[in-house]
C-alpha cells in the first residue's frame, strides 16, 4: 500500500506511472525486424523446449489443446515506445514448462528466421512469460510475429522473440542476436537496461 | 614470439576503418560468398541495422546506434577487402 499521493511523488501530473523511464507512450504498433519477415504456416509449425534431457515438442494442434491465457499487458521497446494495456491470448510458459525436468537455468530463445535472445528460466516461469498467438483479438499477424511470438511483457520487447520456434536450455547466460551486438544481456526497461 | 599492445592497431586500423563500404568486398561466414557489401541486403529498424548476405540470407554485421555510442558486429564475416592505393612497403 501506498501512502504517497500522486501529488506528492514530485512527478509531473501528466507522467504516467506505469511509463518507464526514457519511454513515450505510442497509440500505434511500430515494427522492428532484423530481417525478411518470415511466412510460417501453422501446418509446419512446431515449438520445442530443448533440455539436457530431450526435445519436448508440440504441433499446432497440441499447442491449441494447451490452457490458453488471455494476458493484458504494457510493452515496451528499447527504442523509447511502450503501448499500454495490449491484449493478447497464448500459452503460459509455466503450462508449457509443466512437465518439463531441467537443472539449466538459462534459455535462449530461438525464432523461424533465425533470431535469438536470451532470459533466465525464472523470468519466464510464475505468469511472467507467455507464446502468443493472438493479439487484439485477431491472430498474430506475421509482421508482428506471428503465427506464435514470446511474450515477456516485464523486459524490453526486443526479448518477446517473433516468430518463436523453440527454446533451448543451458547452463549459462549467453547473448542472442542483439545481446552480441550491443543491448544488454537483461534488459530491464524500469532500471533502463538498454546496452552493454 | 613477441608481441606489442593494441595502441599498434591504431595506424592500420585507422586506415582499415575509414574505408568505403561501397567498395569494399566482403566473404560471408554462411556460404562463402565474396561480394561486393554495397550489393548486400540491408534492414533498417529502430533497434539496429542488419547487413544480410545477398546469396545466403546470412547475418554479415550488424550496426547499432544510440546517442553517443555506437557497435558494429561483424561476426558474418571472415575479412573484408578495402582497396588502397600502391603498396608503400614491400613489409
Amino acid at each position: 500500500m501506498s501512502f504517497i499521493t500522486r501529488g506528492f511523488s514530485g512527478r509531473s501530473r501528466d507522467r504516467d506511472d506505469r511509463l518507464p523511464p526514457g519511454q513515450t507512450l505510442v497509440p500505434d504498433f511500430p515494427v522492428l525486424s532484423a530481417g525478411p519477415t518470415p511466412e510460417v504456416d501453422t501446418a509446419e509449425w512446431e515449438f520445442t523446449i530443448r533440455t539436457e534431457s530431450g526435445v519436448h515438442r508440440w504441433n499446432w494442434d497440441e499447442f491449441m489443446a494447451l490452457a490458453i491465457e488471455d494476458v493484458d499487458t504494457d510493452i515496451h521497446c528499447v527504442t523509447h515506445w511502450s503501448k499500454l494495456g495490449t491484449n493478447w491470448r497464448g500459452v503460459s510458459l509455466d503450462t508449457l514448462f509443466e512437465h518439463v525436468e531441467t537443472e539449466r537455468e538459462f534459455v535462449m530463445a530461438h525464432s523461424y528466421g533465425g533470431y535469438t535472445t536470451n532470459v533466465p528460466l525464472d523470468e519466464l516461469l510464475g505468469g511472467k512469460a507467455w507464446v502468443a498467438f493472438e493479439f487484439d483479438g485477431e491472430p498474430l499477424e506475421p509482421e508482428h510475429g506471428g503465427p506464435a511470438r514470446l511474450l515477456v511483457p516485464h523486459l524490453y520487447f526486443w526479448k518477446s522473440a517473433k516468430w518463436v520456434r523453440g527454446l533451448l536450455m543451458m547452463d549459462e547466460d549467453e547473448p542472442g542476436f542483439w545481446e552480441q551486438n550491443g543491448y544488454h544481456l537483461h534488459g530491464d526497461p524500469w532500471t533502463e537496461e538498454r546496452y552493454w | 614470439m613477441e608481441h606489442v599492445d593494441g595502441n599498434a592497431l591504431a595506424g592500420p586500423l585507422a586506415e582499415f576503418f575509414s574505408f568505403d563500404a561501397t567498395t569494399a568486398t566482403a566473404r560471408c561466414n554462411g556460404c562463402g560468398a565474396i561480394g561486393e557489401l554495397a550489393r548486400a541486403m540491408v534492414y533498417r529498424s529502430g533497434a539496429g541495422t542488419v547487413v544480410r548476405c545477398s546469396s545466403c540470407d546470412h547475418v554479415l554485421a550488424t550496426l547499432v546506434e544510440t546517442a553517443g555510442r555506437a557497435w558494429i558486429g561483424l561476426s558474418g564475416i571472415s575479412a573484408i577487402e578495402v582497396p588502397r592505393g600502391p603498396a608503400t612497403s614491400s613489409g
